[in-house]
């Protein structure tokens, strides 16, 4: 456990890719396969299911530390994590522990998910006592499933290229799925990241996926648009899908779905499961998941769209661990395919756009199942009319236009070396809010007021006894600097504390984006907006002048407004 | 009868008609340290500790009011016997202890237990009321002896140095420079000041607080040192041009609010060396019982959970409302006051 709290420590220590790629391959070189195999798991972001309950862990700290519940929780609330609190407060132990990662997960950790409370406390408690302080921090992390260090996943892909002495791209391809939950790394799995590469081409094994091509937004105005990226013709158009992002991958008579963070979630989407027989063995499809109104099916041209169903309905489907046929009938999930990754056991990233496409649009044809829809094109003249168009994004429940460059290959990640995907997003639903409350935050904002919640009135000014109700929770989008300004506003206009929360006098307004909204019976105001943050600081706005429950019920899709009688 | 109770103006002692680090201008103003949150100028009569005075002169003008103690000596005024106790947070910082009729009370602005060579070591004063501070009043706080944090700066400025790379250290001008100063293994390279920090390093070394050889980079002769060099520089320091000449530098920053990984991450610098100059949570509760006092005030820092431990330990604690050191303010290290002066 030593030599990966002092691989944390390295990586945590420095702002610098080099120093942290040179820490990544002393590690790598260093350990074992099997400590190397748990290494690049949690690293890449793998996180098993939390081992030991909470609960529990915060009630060992307070018996071994000898202190009162609420102080444990003012010790948190400065932290801002747990594991750090925990390692923080429990005695500094003299003893470290030599052993490696594999060995502590494996014989360690993973026998510790469910047992009893009284055996677990048992257990955990000699465990964390052959620890140094690092390392109890690095480990009740592991243990909590929230490690987590500024180590992006195209980083820690670039040090096993190097310790491979093989491409990047490659080690990239090799590591799809090496996360998912199902997953046990083992050191066999580590040798093949890193073994020379195989002319054979194993590296398409079984239900195996590609890395994922993401797009990069575009932010310029539609009249800067020819000069920075040519004309209309040269690129593919489509509607930026509000679904999940998944590749669907027939080989060998079997069919698996991937999401975009890599889950294997065929279970979830049985209903695909019908294509199995349409698809071809040695295909892989790259699309988005839905959920589709099939009786709606009458309709032609844009109305189609409209079989599309908002996010939230998605939502219900991913958040369940048995799908029963009332769900799957009322929820019907389709894919929406937009690209062509693997076709007859050739991989075809390499193939222009406009050629996958050509070949995508066939295989959708003759497939003839209703689950597997093609994401349609939209043509325009100039990009004026494209803009036009995309006016109608918001009705039909997407998020704007998706641009692929006709010619581009299919890169891997956030790349740009071998084509771009644009996304030309909509701008966001907006209102002038009020702060009401403020908590402080986790991580780097630890100790910082940065968590917000957000109130309109519920009613226009003219009323004197109207009340701010709030609406939404935002702690993005500030400045470093702003979020200081902000603090020290808090800090001076404090009412009232509750635990980590502030009530505030009301005399900050900001500008908040959401980009979605509907009604809501959980929250007060009778509205869920999504994705809140912070667009600006309306230092100039008094409050008196924010925006009121009535304009956000505005923005409402037309069907779902509440009844008049809230709004006179 | 109390002889401290909170005013507008600061804490103030009725029966002897004076101020305790007052926040507004006073007439009479009892002056525990010289950081800018505790002495402000525009007073009319000052009293410090005689250590405190070079700081005093510096920071408030040469030519204020000021009658100066030496630690342990005391003086009566208005029936009140006033005198000041070292309190071993910088060079000067004192305790004030008041009697009056048979009543003892000790304020002790900022203080720190662990005694560090820079100045006075702090001294415990037997009283009826303490009034203390909690900048760190919660158990997360708890240091390490300074000669293993010295220890871990030499080594990670010895491994910059060996490869060429300038170490930047950032750290309050005032106390904890000197502070660090002090611990410095000057055979591993040049030791670079800013102008902010070199002014306070020679009140120091004139009340005979013995320090390494300082430089500013302008004066360097052999500018191939650099890479060798430690540069020590107030925190308001970092990301200004000023910073340029040092390359590609590794930066660090001492303070006691590094001891967590946000604050650290916050700073956005390669390391943080956990040294502070107010007690830790230890030290705050060895300090508060070894003056026997029954009751306790609780300045400014973690006051809530501060007091409602010490009431939970039996004692009678309550809060006073201050102006100093405004909570979590210190941990983004704009105190206005510590970055003065120009670099150099």
């Amino acid at each position: 456990m030593k030599a990966f709290a002092d691989l944390y420590n390295r990586l945590d220590a420095t702002t610098s890719s080099n120093a942290k790629l040179a820490a990544l391959r002393d590690y790598f070189f260093a350990v074992s396969p099997e400590d190397a195999a748990w290494a690049v798991y949690f690293l890449a972001g793998g996180r098993p299911r939390q081992l030991v309950p909470t609960k529990l862990l915060r009630e060992l700290t307070l018996t071994v530390a000898i202190l009162p519940e609420w102080l444990f929780e003012e010790s948190y609330h400065a932290v801002g994590d747990l594991a750090e609190t925990m390692a923080l407060l429990l005695p500094e132990s003299i003893h470290t522990s030599e052993e490696g990662l594999a060995a502590w997960v494996e014989t360690k950790l993973l026998p510790l998910r469910g047992l009893a409370p009284e055996i677990l406390t048992l257990q955990l408690i000699p465990l964390l006592q052959q620890l140094d302080k690092r390392s109890k921090l690095v480990c009740i992390k592991l243990i909590t499933g929230s490690f987590r260090v500024g180590v992006s996943r195209l980083l820690v892909t670039r040090a096993l290229a190097a310790v491979a002495g093989i491409d990047a791209k490659r080690v990239a391809q090799r590591l799809v799925g090496y996360t998912d939950l199902s997953a046990r790394p083992t050191a066999a799995h580590y040798l093949k990241l890193i073994a020379p590469v195989n002319e054979e081409g194993d590296e398409r094994s079984e239900g195996q996926p590609y890395p994922f091509f993401l797009a990069h937004p575009l932010q310029l105005s539609t009249d800067q648009f020819a000069a920075a990226i040519g004309s209309p013709e040269q690129w593919q158009v489509e509607w930026k899908w509000d679904g999940i992002r998944a590749q669907l991958v027939k080989r060998d008579g079997q069919l698996w779905v991937w999401s975009r963070g890599e889950e294997l979630v065929t279970d979830h989407f049985p209903e695909l499961n019908v294509l199995t027989d349409c698809l071809a063995d040695g295909m892989v499809i790259d699309g988005e998941l839905v959920v589709w109104n099939h009786g709606a099916v009458n309709a032609t041209g844009q109305e189609e769209l409209k079989q599309v169903q908002p996010y939230a309905l998605l939502q219900q489907r991913i958040g369940r661990k048995t799908l029963n046929s009332k769900i799957l009938g009322n929820l019907p999930v389709v894919i929406l395919a937009y690209d062509l990754l693997e076709w007859q056991g050739e991989d075809w990233r390499e193939q222009p756009q406009s050629a996958r496409r050509e070949q995508l649009e066939k295989i959708v044809l003759a497939c003839k199942q209703p689950q597997l829809q093609i994401s349609p094109l939209i043509t325009g003249e100039s990009w004026q009319d494209l803009d036009r168009q995309r006016e109608a994004s918001r009705s039909l429940g997407v998020e704007g236009f998706m641009l692929k460059r006709k010619d581009a290959r299919y890169g891997v990640g956030r790349t740009k070396d071998v084509g771009v995907w644009w996304k030309w997003k909509i701008d966001p639903y907006t209102a002038d809010a009020v702060l009401i409350y403020a908590q402080t935050g986790h991580g780097r904002r630890a100790s910082l007021y940065t968590d917000y919640t957000f109130a309109v009135w519920d009613s226009p000014e003219d009323n004197p006894n109207r009340k701010l109700v709030p609406f939404a929770k935002a702690y993005s989008g500030l400045t470093d600097a702003e979020m200081r300004e902000v603090d020290a506003i808090i800090r001076k206009t404090t009412v009232e504390k509750f635990g980590p929360v502030r009530s505030v006098t009301p005399t900050m307004v900001f500008e908040l984006g959401f980009e979605g909204i509907a009604l809501s019976s959980r929250h007060k105001s009778g509205i869920a907006v999504r994705f809140p943050r912070m667009l600006r600081w309306r230092q100039d706005k008094p409050v008196a002048e924010a925006d009121t429950l009535q304009t956000l019920q505005a923005l409402l899709p037309q069907a779902s407004r509440p009844a008049n009688k809230d709004v006179a | 009868m109390d002889l401290v109770i909170a005013r507008p103006e600061g804490l103030y002692c009725p029966p002897g008609d004076f101020y305790i680090d007052p926040w507004r201008q006073v007439e009479r103003a009892v002056i525990t340290h010289g950081h800018g949150d505790h002495a402000r100028t525009g007073h009319q009569h000052y009293l410090s500790a005689a250590a405190g005075e070079g700081i005093l002169r510096k920071r408030l003008g040469a030519d204020i009011d000021l009658l100066s103690l030496e630690y342990g000596e005391s003086i009566n005024h208005h029936g009140v016997n006033l005198s000041l106790h070292p309190a071993g947070h910088v060079l000067g910082s004192a305790q004030v202890r008041l009697e009056y009729k048979g009543e003892v009370w000790v304020a002790s602005g900022d203080y720190k237990v662990e005694a560090d060579g820079t100045c006075a070591p702090f001294e415990s004063v037997r009283c009826h009321t303490f009034i203390t501070e909690s900048t760190f009043g919660l158990p997360i706080y708890q240091w390490q002896p300074q000669n293993e944090i010295f220890a871990d700066i030499n080594q990670w400025w010895q491994s910059n140095a060996d490869n060429n790379r300038a170490s930047v250290l950032f750290c309050y001008a005032f106390g904890k420079a000197q502070r660090v100063l002090s611990g410095l293994n000057p055979h591993i390279g040049p030791i670079l000041v800013h102008g902010a920090v070199e002014p306070l390093n020679q009140v120091y070394r004139e009340a005979g607080v013995n320090l390494p050889a300082t430089q500013y980079v302008s004066g360097m002769q052999d500018k191939s040192q650099i890479g060798k060099s430690l540069v020590l520089a107030p925190p308001s320091a970092q990301g200004t041009p000023w910073m340029k000449r040092f390359g590609d530098y590794s930066d660090a920053f001492a303070s006691g609010w590094m001891q967590l990984r946000g604050t650290r991450r916050r700073r956005g610098v390669d390391r943080g060396f956990i040294m502070s100059d107010h007690a830790d949570w230890p030290g705050l509760q060895k300090a508060i019982q070894a003056t026997g006092a029954e009751r306790v005030f609780v300045t400014h820092g973690q006051i809530h959970p501060m007091v409602r431990w010490l009431c939970e330990q039996g004692l009678d604690a309550q809060a006073f409302v201050t102006e100093y050191g405004e909570e979590a303010a210190e941990a983004e290290a704009n105190l206005s006051a510590e970055t003065e002066g120009s670099p150099i």
